[in-house]
């Protein structure tokens, strides 16, 4: 028989749970994509050696599984002398691994600015620090929310992995809850609920976000700066 | 500059201002692997002048008016700028100018481009302030005043707030004209401006051109429009495999060359152009 009420009784540390489980997910995002973006940007620098290392970083990255990336980091760092808590080595685990990614990403956005945006900027005598803030990351941002909304979506679910070295997210306390009460149907099930809710939120966001920052290829004017000028007109 | 300038000794006393060309162009050669696209090309642009360039595709007339702001590099010759070598330093050998001394030479020089290349995540007019702002420093109420007027003078001040992707083609390039024009730069590059417009919409940018060259605008333009080039040009380039073959005002190259690779072309443009 399905007992429901076995989620309410564990409800507080299930909550706790999903809350660990964002803060790894989110801050894990948040170090992949700014570590995903300098190294894109470094892989533009015409220094071959320097290409050759980032290459090879993605490469091991994506060729190898997070789990093992993620006991290298907990299990044999401190052979280095890199003594991480649970929850701190889960997070930079979820960055380095998300950064790889992140990094393809960006390139495939950076090559998709057309490059007569670039050269307008360009020939008008600006910098390249001027032409990337204004003109190519606004261009990339329309090319790639897509795939940056689908990375996040799938670390939202590797972030189970953190479990393993025991960082408390959902994960683990799910398994806590069907190692106490032997209910295995609800745990699952409860799980199956909580990282749904994540994924739907996310691609809700990222669709909400998609639709902002391409609202100039079909508005006709941005509702910020007519409102703008109404105001300071009246 | 002493070594360089002695061989393409400029016969005129250089010490008057406005003796300087606006561009010299001096043996300008450009090679893409074994493909020499342009050969010992000199061409001089006094200020104020119109030169158009024209000559069919793949001549090499695009290639030229990109090196003028080094969009492009070219391999062999110099090209100066109101006297100041363009991409490379003055010694010998020569060196890549640095990206910095680059951008203050790129500032006095517009260019417009066939695409139009507006940023379309930027209304009109924040394209036209964008760099004053970021080039010139302006703060951004004056910039966007200043971009204002430049808006109006193209006669799109209706339409300062809309998006490039809600223009038609040739309000577009008008808008890259204010864009270049904001900056009042000494020269104007422009590279086909009306070859991607509708045939109606062409008549527009070429008399904001013809305005411009009114105004005593030095330009230097790729066209296809030999009635552009016939009645606003001061002097007309016709290029040919990357060479200057026929050059002097539109009636010397139109009615008077004898050049027949000029005669072959212009028949051709007549024959697609007549009913």
């Amino acid at each position: 028989m399905l007992d429901l009420s076995l989620l309410v009784q564990y409800g507080p540390s299930l909550l706790r749970g999903f809350g660990i489980t964002i803060l790894c997910w989110g801050a894990g995002c948040l170090i992949g994509m700014v570590l995903g973006f300098v190294l894109m940007l470094l892989r533009q620098l015409p220094v071959k050696p320097l290409r050759w290392v980032i290459r090879v970083y993605i490469e091991v990255i994506r060729g190898t599984p997070f789990l093992i990336q993620l006991f290298l980091l907990y299990s044999g760092g401190p052979s280095i002398g890199l003594r991480l808590e649970a929850t701190t080595a889960g997070i930079l685990g979820l960055g380095i691994y998300g950064s790889a990614y992140f990094a393809e990403i960006f390139r495939a956005g950076y090559q998709a600015v057309p490059k007569g945006q670039v050269e307008a900027a360009l020939s008008l005598g600006m910098s390249y620090g001027s032409i990337l803030k204004r003109v190519i990351v606004p261009a990339m941002l329309v090319s790639t929310i897509p795939a940056i909304v689908n990375m996040m979506a799938i670390l939202t679910k590797e972030t189970v992995v953190l479990s393993i070295i025991t960082v408390p997210e959902l994960m683990y306390e799910m398994q806590t809850m069907a190692a106490e009460t032997f209910a295995t149907f609800e745990t699952i099930l409860g799980m199956a609920l909580f990282y749904w809710l994540l994924v739907e939120v996310v691609s809700r966001l990222g669709r909400r976000l998609e639709a902002r920052v391409t609202r100039y290829l079909t508005h006709a004017s941005p509702q910020g700066s007519s409102s703008e000028t109404a105001t300071a007109r009246a | 500059m002493t070594a360089v300038s002695q061989t393409a000794a400029p016969t005129r006393s250089p010490t008057a201002d406005d003796v300087v060309p606006m561009v010299s162009i001096r043996g300008v050669g450009k090679s893409f692997g074994t493909n020499e696209v342009l050969r010992d090309i000199d061409l001089t642009v006094n200020k104020s002048e119109v030169v158009c360039l024209i000559g069919p595709s793949g001549s090499g007339k695009s290639t030229l008016l990109r090196c003028i702001n080094f969009l492009e590099v070219y391999d062999r010759g110099e090209i100066r700028i109101e006297g100041t070598l363009v991409g490379y330093t003055e010694d010998t050998p020569r060196r890549r100018l640095s990206n910095r001394d680059l951008r203050s030479l790129r500032r006095n020089v517009g260019m417009v481009f066939q695409q139009f290349n507006l940023w379309p995540h930027m209304t009109a007019l924040e394209n036209v302030a964008e760099a004053l702002v970021q080039v010139r420093g302006m703060d951004k109420a004056s910039a966007a005043a200043h971009a204002g007027r430049m808006l109006d003078r193209v006669g799109l001040a209706a339409k300062a707030d809309a998006y490039p992707a809600r223009l038609s083609g040739g309000q577009q390039q008008r808008v890259a004209i204010a864009r270049v024009i904001a900056m009042e730069p000494h020269l104007m590059l422009f590279d086909e401006p009306t070859s991607a417009l509708d045939p109606e919409l062409v008549g527009e940018v070429l008399q904001v051109m013809r305005d411009l060259a009114a105004d005593g605008m030095t330009m230097v333009v790729v066209t296809h429009e030999m009635g552009f080039a016939a009645n606003v040009a001061d002097k007309v380039a016709f290029l040919d495999r990357g060479r200057i073959a026929a050059f002097g005002t539109p009636r010397e190259v139109f009615h008077e060359s004898a050049e027949p690779r000029v005669q072959q072309f212009l028949q051709t443009y007549h024959e697609r152009n007549s009913f």
